[in-house]
């Protein structure tokens, strides 16, 4: 602020509108200079792919370029509802992206609020820090333990039936097609809840002391004042998550689920972005995948604002994200 | 401290009860205030449930370290089960062995390295400006940043036009992905304009201190518990990553990362190998011989393979996390 009017000369106000943008660019060139190599990045990796969202309506081939390949207008959506698997595949993508949801949100809440109240100082840190490792494993990773722990001879499912003195083999969960939901969403749970908890311990570690102070001297036990004073007070940062992750509804973790897909399980584990990924990369079909994932971002899209909306509506304005 | 204050209290509270006969305080043996029966019931409950979180998230992980440690043997026999039995480095000398693996590692740590240089230096020429109050653009940059979070073409054409700039089937495929995530971008805005008081960026400009020092003299010391967390996200990323090389390196074998030579040991061995494919889970998973000697001596090797690929990782998060508290914070309330 005070480097700005040190610098304009007293006869600031008698300059044109040009001289003075002329004045402040001459004084900021290096920092305009800094956003030149970041915006040539979004111009070339968020544009131009916009520029080329076009191929959704058009049967694109490479020998052609993107303006002379024939429109076709919504030919490529038409195909999609008439293949058998569409509903399977929209039902699989929001069905695990609502157990996730529904499993994976509210633990990490909980648990933010467990570690805020309780007073073992050892046991809070020893927790927080621990819990945070599985956040490190990669989906590759992941996926191999998931598979190696549910192994039906060696793994630990099988360790804990021998403990028992059941000999049989236990269920092979990792290939069971009934199970394929449950150990996605759980693993994803056991590896993102201890991370999660982050932004929220943060939040409540934010709550005024005075609060507590006046809720103590009411006579408020501490059940209470978790009640009344720390959730109201984390609550916008819950609904700012909460509208996030209902923004990627339709983006299941596709990496994970890839992984763990195979032809035992293909029927519930196919989702919209994998299945652009194998038509539009893998079999080459580009403008197919480049519509069913147009598609998928704007039904994204619109839960974001749909459910801004409702946080808004519901916490009279204060609780929306924009 | 908050027992200090209910003594003060609690007292005056008791007289003013008129049912109340002498107050009757409940008292540790070192005069401190009991809990009520509830408060102490609440903490009990918290603690069982913290040491019930404890054990499921770390008994994976121990189990994973101590059968890396264990003999093969002992892991398919089952007698693993909390600590290594059999105790040897065997896994990990095959592993260190393998070509596939060292090849990997070798480019993962090419890629993370180089990869983490551009991320950090494209995302702080992009957040610093953005955190200065008085930059003119300022909110049109803001407003672009803004406008490519919300919009996205996806893969496909994303896929088109890197291929297209030939960033395809070579290492600047990898390295040029992902660079400019808007969430850091702001964060490390954030942390530029609410850790670092202003008046420290005057006082330098009055000293003649152009925008470039000022940046790397104060922004970046300054911010600096912000910007090892953002690294470290990086780090993470970068490490991580198979589904990009998966993409864009379909021919490049030699330039494969890490996670890719484990995508092919640990799962498509597997299914493979064991008994664990399709096949048998259909016809009621009795373990027969055959099977067994196919994975013989694979197990202790799955696990330090595991353990290997994750360990880089998990140390430099260890080197960070004592920023962690202050930089999230930063990034997650306030941004």
């Amino acid at each position: 602020m005070s480097a700005s009017s040190t610098a304009l000369p007293v006869s600031a106000n008698r300059l044109t509108k040009g001289q003075k943008t002329w004045i402040n660019f001459k004084k900021s060139w290096r920092l305009h200079l800094l956003m030149v190599l970041p915006m040539l990045y979004y111009v070339l990796f968020e544009a131009l792919p916009l520029y080329g969202l076009q191929i959704a309506f058009r049967d694109y081939s490479p020998a052609d370029g993107i303006m002379d390949s024939a429109w076709i207008g919504l030919k490529h959506y038409i195909d999609f509802f008439s293949d058998w698997e569409w509903s399977n595949i929209v039902v699989n993508t929001v069905s695990i992206s609502l157990y996730s949801i529904l499993a994976g949100f509210p633990i990490p809440v909980l648990l933010a609020l467990f570690i805020h109240v309780n007073q073992k100082k050892v046991l809070k840190k020893l927790t927080q820090n621990v819990s945070y490792i599985p956040h490190f494993i990669s989906t590759v990773v992941m996926v191999g333990l998931l598979q190696q722990l549910f192994h039906t001879q060696y793994g630990v499912l099988a360790a804990i039936y021998r403990l028992f003195g059941n000999y049989n083999s236990p269920p092979d969960l990792f290939y069971l097609k009934s199970s394929f939901r449950h150990i996605f969403v759980w693993s994803g749970v056991w590896q993102n809840m201890g991370w999660s908890t982050i932004v929220y311990v943060a939040a409540l570690s934010g709550v005024s002391q005075e609060l507590h102070e006046a809720a103590k001297i009411d006579g408020a036990s501490r059940f209470r004042r978790v009640l009344s004073v720390d959730l109201p007070a984390i609550l916008p940062t819950v609904s700012i998550m909460l509208i996030m992750r209902f923004g990627s509804i339709m983006s299941v973790g596709y990496e994970k689920v890839y992984l763990m897909q195979h032809s035992m399980n293909i029927d519930v584990s196919e989702v919209i972005s994998t299945y652009v990924y194998k038509r539009g990369i893998s079999a080459g079909r580009q403008s197919y995948g480049t519509a069913i994932g147009l598609m998928n971002s704007v039904i994204n899209s619109g839960m974001v604002i749909l459910v801004n909306l409702i946080a808004g509506w519901l916490s009279d304005g204060e609780a929306g994200l924009f | 401290m908050e027992n200090k204050e209910t003594t003060v209290l609690t007292p005056e509270g008791m007289q003013t009860a008129p049912a109340a006969p002498a107050p009757v305080v409940k008292r540790k043996k070192n005069g401190k205030i009991r809990d009520t029966f509830g408060d102490r019931m609440l903490e009990l409950f918290t603690t069982i449930v913290l040491i019930i979180l404890l054990i499921i998230v770390a008994y994976p992980v121990i189990y994973v370290i101590s059968s890396s440690f264990s003999s093969n043997s002992a892991i398919v026999a089952g007698k693993v089960v909390l600590w290594p039995v059999g105790f040897n480095f065997d896994g990990y000398s095959i592993v260190f062995k393998m070509d596939d693996i060292l090849l990997g590692y070798r480019n993962t740590i090419f890629y993370t390295f180089f990869g983490v240089l551009i991320k950090m230096f494209m995302q702080i020429t992009c957040a610093y400006p953005l955190s200065k109050m008085n930059f003119q653009g300022r909110k049109a940059y803001t407003r672009i940043i803004v406008v490519t979070m919300l919009v996205n073409a996806g893969m496909i054409p994303l896929y088109l036009v890197k291929k297209s700039l030939g960033l395809y089937d070579n290492i600047w495929a990898i390295l040029f992905s992902g660079i400019l995530g808007a969430s850091n971008v702001f964060i490390l805005r954030t942390s530029f304009r609410s850790s670092i008081p202003g008046e420290l960026f005057d006082a330098a400009s009055i000293d003649g201190a152009n925008d470039f020092q000022q940046l790397w003299k104060i922004g970046i010391p300054l911010a600096k518990a912000t910007i090892s967390v953002v690294t470290l996200y990086a780090i993470v990323g970068c490490w991580n990553e198979y589904f990009t090389a998966m993409i864009y390196l379909p021919t490049r074998y030699d330039l494969h990362p890490l996670q890719l030579f484990l995508r092919n040991l640990l799962l498509i061995a597997t299914a493979i190998s064991s008994g664990n494919d399709p096949g048998a889970a259909q016809t009621g998973n009795t373990g027969t011989s055959s099977q067994q000697s196919g994975t013989e001596g694979l197990e202790q090797i799955r696990y330090s393979l595991i353990v290997v690929s994750t360990a880089p990782v998990l140390l430099a998060y260890g080197i960070v996390q004592k920023y962690f508290k202050g930089g999230v914070m930063v990034g997650s309330v306030k941004g």
